[in-house]
């Protein structure tokens, strides 16, 4: 603004080509406290001392003092203007400064026995079971929120309605250096770098990197222990000949003659490893029964590997993997009307009648089937582990 | 022959007669009773007269899809010889059947049958085939239930569909696994027990009965217990969760850092001048925020 | 009225013992005099400040409790319905907090509800600095150390919700390996290493520990220390707005003004956080159980940051490839490697991206209203909808079953929305931002309709326009008209080819320039083109952009000057200093109608 009383109509010129038309007087500013133009502007007196950097005079070139208590170039405050010296002390409007003022003090206040309530809720309240735990986080948790937004309230006001409204300018300090003090710089380093010889010596300069350098690599080297190395870990599973396939849960066995209704699927455990994550991640499995007629899985291979058969089936229940192709969530949700095995992460499909062949989604492979066999008991077992390797894909896979 | 008639006037004679009789209505009916399927206890036998109500029932209605006979319509509906009582119950006190229409997923809905008559047509199906048959209360109560081992079963079994808070969840081709938040406890059993629908059967064999108590104790107390946190936001997980934090989180702040930082005005209640030069009143022009 | 303040004696005592040794006075006095700009959208950066604040407080608190490890114990609580069941001990810990510690329960809910907020306010925020330009020049390294922040944020937020060790968390764990195990070459060892093993291991969750609860906060709070440092060094920016120049701020002092209104607005961040702590559960890790790598629940999402990376995962096509011996699966790869990248290295780019195509190296101190810079926002609102299709499609369960739409569909919306959503909203946004500025045009140039109606002495009736107020016009008017570079292979007086614009990166710098400084600039506004009735017959508005002729009128009718080219806007206070080049010569032709 390049004044404050109430301009004119600045825009008279702009239409001065039409003739007999009217235009209506720019706006008027209403009062604010700091005159026609609203909020305070303070400006400061500069200081005696130039730079916020150091007083040793660096600051001259780039002219004004470092913490812009001058008036801009260009701004309506230059040459005086209309700005005061200092942040009046009184707040704008004393009526309205009243109200407020109990305003905040009822906030306050109010800030003050919602904290004390918070600390005898605390002590007050117990917990150890979910209604107890219930009634405590509502009470504290409602203490806590008014104390805090209360506070909040009482600050907002008392700053928006009790302090005057002031607007401060405040120059910008050039952030590039001066030439002369680029220039300074340079010199210094120069002479700096010659006196320590760095240039002049390569042998010292270059034995210097290389003695840094194992240094450096170090702490790469010192991480090798955080694991072993996968060697062909991720290639078998807990699975062999004759291991009994137990039904997660209850850790029962389970027969086929158990597992007899058409449409049943349920999640299997490895007996032995039923208690072992690092074993389930790899080996959980689900068993499928199917309806006489439902299944038709081929025998195919990979690479030369058997890796699904009919042959593998017992009593048309048939094995798969529970750890998806993917990214290795469990592969669950099975849909016995259209047989299809959807894992819930991220919606790849597979086909449970055809060998768990990929139907929709991200999965690049299907479920490695389990060979089934049943044992002089009559119950599931493995008839030996899967071949090839289950869950996600990794570079040595093949 | 002539040793009994020798001795059938002795006092003992009657005593043995009348444990004879109770040897033997056991024997007839425990051989009536053990075809039930299911391995579930068998519901009290049913009079021909409830057999007879559910077959005109059956006829009014379930014929329509199911044939005459429960012998199914190929692309219309399944047969239900076999399909036992427990899954008429379920799928008639759910509202499911009958059907609005043959499409994707029979969805719950209020039932139109009285629970005399879902009886009646239950019985009539299991007349028909066999199958699993209504479990009683003692079957499905929850007193001595492990819920722990109903949690590991649940959450490997049945949370992948109906989601670890019970919230349901997608399935293929517009089908989805129902929340259970309404089923009673027998519902949840006869589900288990005669996969409904694209959920798959878990029958005795692999969850024992009273694993699936412990299951059904599991849900019924996952749903009744107190959310301690606050409200639950669908029990959905983070998806809700993600929509608070921007749409009541951001939100709210939002509002608030455009009240901190709004320009201050004439308070209402300041001291002010009145009159046509003041700048104050109907014709008072706006400010600057009113322009653009 | 002179101030009547006595500075009480303990505090002036104090004062003076600290000023002896550390030449206080001076500096405080000029910090305390700091002036901070007041705009609603500077005080996002600053949710995400306090939101960290809260998180390093709540976070102390929960560590007195918490137990790293992932020893397996027979849980015995307070929460009875899980009595007897195995868990680990980092579990069986965080169920000790949620009902066995008073107000164990809402410290958990506020970190997590912080930790959102956290991140929902820097996606804001980088929102704002982005769309407001003022990550130009000097402050392109904050905006750098600001993505850097951003990163550490989303890797801190995945560490600590998987340190309970829930079957949520677990499941989220468990597809982190399996994207690591695909990573060529490398990705077994590193999968190896991190967890010490197979999945799970042992070691994942002590050591998820330690970076969550040392390494990360300390780097996060090393990075905003530095933020801040730089910004109260370099000034914040400002908004166009009359008396705002490039070389002031305006605004109110730190002391008292900026102090409260922080103070205030750190409360309100707090009571924000609290109430929904108190109100709206969050991770309710009783529910889902402890983590067994067997099973796992529908809806299983990480929490909403990590959805892009989720919603690619999802949507990607089963693309794997064998060659000798080796798997590379791309299905798992591109998703982990691209959105993210593009995002985040699209936004760490970008700067530089426009200075190059802008050849523009002056200071900026003075944000742009997003507008004025249409392919700015337009890239912006692409890349929101990159991201928001990606977002959408992590939550693709969800949506499907609530909004009863089938599962597969859904897929397949989000993947041709990926790449059709971001081309539709570029040229939307672009549009857009035009049609504005011809709005700012009309409005410097017409004023504002009054709505009052005068007839003429001849009859005709006009409608009375009042010119906008000087706030506003300093507003419109600030617009920097971006300069045209010279044209690819032009040449200057001695028929030398300007070699910045030479061979087919000179060609691509070409275009960029030319989009980027396509603009619509009011004309002088000196009663050019009006017609005698004072309001333009029809056809009065033509926009042609980058028919720059110099200065001069375009002349279609009654046409308004539409330059681009030297600063042609008069009488704009927030010119910034050197807009560039010099106008040249540029061959117009891209034609606006």
């Amino acid at each position: 603004m390049s004044d404050m009383e109430s301009r004119g109509p600045g825009g008279s010129e702009d239409f001065g080509d039409l003739e007999g038309s009217e235009v209506l007087e720019g706006p008027e500013v209403f009062e604010g406290p700091g005159g026609p133009g609203a909020p305070h502007r303070v400006i400061g007196t500069p200081p005696p001392t130039p730079s916020l950097l150091g007083g040793s005079g660096g600051s001259a070139g780039h002219g004004g003092p470092g913490s812009g208590l001058v008036p801009a170039q260009g701004s309506p405050l230059e040459g005086g203007g209309h700005g005061e010296e200092r942040m009046p002390s009184e707040a704008d409007y004393p009526a309205h400064a009243r109200n407020a003022e109990r305003l905040v003090v009822f906030f306050f206040l109010l800030a003050f026995f919602a904290g004390c309530g918070f600390i005898a809720a605390y002590i007050g309240i117990g917990v150890y079971s979910v209604d107890k735990v219930f009634r405590s986080n509502l009470a504290l948790g409602l203490s806590l929120s008014i104390t805090l937004f209360s506070l909040g309230m009482g600050a907002l006001i008392w700053v928006r309605h009790l302090m005057p409204d002031v607007e401060m300018v405040e120059e910008r300090h050039d952030l590039r250096s001066t030439d002369a003090e680029r220039a300074a710089f340079d010199d210094y380093f120069k002479e700096g770098t010659a006196a320590s010889q760095f240039v002049r010596r390569p042998m010292v300069r270059r034995t210097l990197m290389l003695a840094t350098l194992p240094l450096a690599v170090a702490p790469i080297v010192l991480l090798r222990d955080t694991g072993p190395l996968p060697g062909t870990s991720l290639r078998h599973t807990v699975w062999s000949p004759g291991r009994r396939l137990l039904v997660y849960g209850t850790n029962q066995p389970i027969s086929p003659a158990e597992f007899s209704a058409g449409g049943s699927m349920i999640t299997i455990v490895p007996d032995g490893y039923q208690d072992d994550p690092d074993a389930l991640a790899k080996a959980a499995v689900i068993i499928i029964k199917f309806r006489p007629g439902e299944m038709q899985i081929p025998t195919r291979y990979a690479g030369g590997t058997l890796i699904g058969t009919p042959n593998w089936t017992v009593d048309n229940i048939v094995a798969y993997s529970k750890i998806c192709t993917h990214v290795g969530c469990p592969v669950a949700l099975y849909e016995q009307t259209t047989h299809h095995i959807l894992c819930p992460c991220h919606q790849s499909t597979f086909d449970a009648t055809t060998g768990a062949t990929v139907i929709f989604g991200p999965a690049p492979r299907p479920l490695p089937q389990l060979p089934l066999a049943v044992d002089s008991s009559g119950y599931l077992v493995a008839a030996s582990d899967f071949t090839q390797p289950v869950g996600p894909s990794f570079w040595e896979r093949g | 022959m002539s040793w009994i008639k020798a001795r059938r006037r002795r006092p003992v004679a009657g005593y043995a007669a009348l444990l004879l009789g109770l040897v033997m209505v056991t024997l007839v009916y425990g051989a009536v009773a053990g075809t039930g399927g299911g391995g579930a206890q068998a519901q009290p036998s049913s009079p021909q007269s409830d057999i007879n109500a559910g077959e005109t029932l059956f006829n009014a209605t379930c014929s329509s899809c199911h044939g005459f006979g429960g012998a199914g319509k190929a692309g219309v509906a399944p047969s239900l010889i076999g399909a036992g009582a427990a899954a008429v119950d379920f799928q008639m006190s759910t509202g499911r059947m009958p059907a609005k229409e043959v499409g994707a997923e029979n969805e719950r809905k209020p039932t139109t049958f009285t629970r005399q008559q879902i009886y009646e047509i239950a019985d009539y199906v299991q007349s028909l085939g066999g199958g699993p048959t209504i479990p009683d209360a003692q079957q499905v109560s929850s007193v001595g239930a492990d819920t722990a081992l109903g949690e590991e079963l649940f959450s490997a079994n049945c949370a992948q569909c109906h989601n670890a808070g019970l919230s349901g969840g997608a399935l293929t081709y517009g089908k989805d696994a129902p929340p259970l938040t309404q089923a009673t406890a027998t519902q949840i059993y006869e589900a288990m027990l005669t996969g409904p629908e694209a959920m798959p059967v878990f029958a005795d064999g692999a969850v024992g009965p009273q694993a699936k108590r412990d299951i059904i104790a599991y849900i019924l107390e996952t749903r009744s217990e107190p959310s301690p946190g606050g409200l639950t936001l669908g029990r959905m997980g983070p998806v809700t969760e993600g929509l608070v934090i921007f749409l009541g989180g951001m939100g709210f702040l939002v509002l608030i850092a455009m009240w901190i930082t709004a320009k201050r005005r004439e308070p209402w209640d300041a001291a002010q001048p009145t009159g046509p030069d003041s700048g104050y009143g109907p014709d008072a022009p706006g400010d600057a925020w009113t322009e653009h | 009225m002179s101030t009547d303040v006595n500075i009480p004696k303990a505090l002036s005592g104090t004062g003076s013992w600290l000023d002896d040794r550390f030449h206080g006075a001076r500096g405080l006095r000029v910090f305390m005099r700091k002036v901070f700009p007041d705009h609603w959208s500077f005080m996002l950066g600053e949710i995400a400040l306090w939101s960290f604040v809260i998180l390093l407080l709540t976070g102390t608190f929960l560590a007195l409790f918490f137990v790293p490890s992932a020893a397996p114990v027979v849980y015995h609580g307070s929460y009875v319905k899980l009595d007897g069941i195995s868990m680990s001990e980092a579990y069986q810990s965080t169920l000790n907090i949620s009902f066995d510690v008073r107000a164990g329960l809402l410290m958990r809910q506020i970190h997590h509800w912080a930790a959102d907020l956290f991140m929902a306010a820097l996606m804001l925020h980088m929102l704002r600095v982005f769309f407001t330009g003022a990550y130009r020049k000097p402050r392109e390294v904050n905006w750098l150390i600001g993505i850097v922040l951003f990163s550490l944020g989303l890797v801190e937020g995945l560490f600590g919700y998987s340190l309970p060790d829930d079957q949520l968390s677990g499941a989220g764990l468990r597809i982190f390996e399996g994207v690591l195990q695909g990573i060529p070459i490398v990705g077994t060892y590193l999968a190896f290493f991190l967890f010490g093993g197979p999945f799970p291991g042992s070691d994942i969750i002590p050591r998820m520990y330690v970076m969550h609860v040392l390494l990360i906060p300390g780097l996060i709070l090393a990075l905003i220390t530095a933020h801040l440092f730089i910004m109260v060094h370099q000034k914040h920016t400002q908004m166009p707005a009359k008396g705002n120049t490039e070389k002031n701020v305006v605004g109110q002092p730190f002391f008292p003004y900026f102090m409260a209104k922080g103070g205030a607005w750190f409360f309100f961040i707090f009571a924000a956080i609290a109430m929904l702590a108190t109100f709206a559960q969050i991770n309710p890790i009783w529910i889902y159980g402890p983590y067994t790598p067997v099973a796992i629940s529908s809806a299983s999402q990480p929490d909403f940051y990590m959805w892009i990376l989720e919603g690619a995962l999802r949507e990607m096509p089963a693309w794997e490839y064998n060659f000798l011996g080796h798997t590379l699966s791309l299905s798992v790869l591109i998703p982990f490697a691209l959105p993210l990248g593009v995002i985040l290295g699209g936004a760490a780019v970008w700067p530089f991206f426009e200075r190059w195509a802008t050849g523009d190296k002056s200071y900026h101190n003075v944000n742009d209203r997003p507008r004025n810079a249409p392919i700015r926002t337009a890239t912006g609102v692409a890349a929101i909808v990159f991201y928001g299709v990606l977002w959408a499609e992590g939550a693709n369960d969800v949506i499907a079953d609530k909004l009863q739409i089938p599962l597969y569909t859904v897929t397949w919306i989000a993947r041709v929305l990926t790449f059709v959503g971001p081309a539709v909203a570029f040229v939307a946004t672009r549009r857009i931002c035009l049609g504005l500025q011809r709005k700012d045009k009309e409005l410097l140039e017409h004023g504002l309709e009054t709505g009052i109606i005068r007839q003429m002495p001849d009859g005709e009736f006009i409608e009375v326009h009042r010119p906008v107020s000087e706030e506003s016009r300093a507003v419109l008017e600030a617009k920097k008209v971006p300069a045209l570079l010279p044209a690819p292979g032009s040449e200057d007086e001695n028929g030398v080819p300007s070699p910045a614009s030479r061979g087919a990166m000179g060609w691509a710098r070409g275009v960029a320039n030319r989009a980027f400084a396509e603009t619509i600039v009011a004309g002088n506004g000196h009663g050019n083109g009006h017609g005698p009735n004072g309001h333009g017959a029809d056809g009065h508005e033509v926009a042609a952009v980058g028919a720059g002729e110099g200065a001069g009128l375009s002349g279609h009718g009654e046409g308004h000057a539409i330059e681009s080219g030297a600063s042609g806007s008069s009488g704009s206070s927030g010119s910034s200093e050197g807009s560039g080049g010099a106008a040249a010569m540029a061959p117009g032709d891209e034609d606006e109608s």
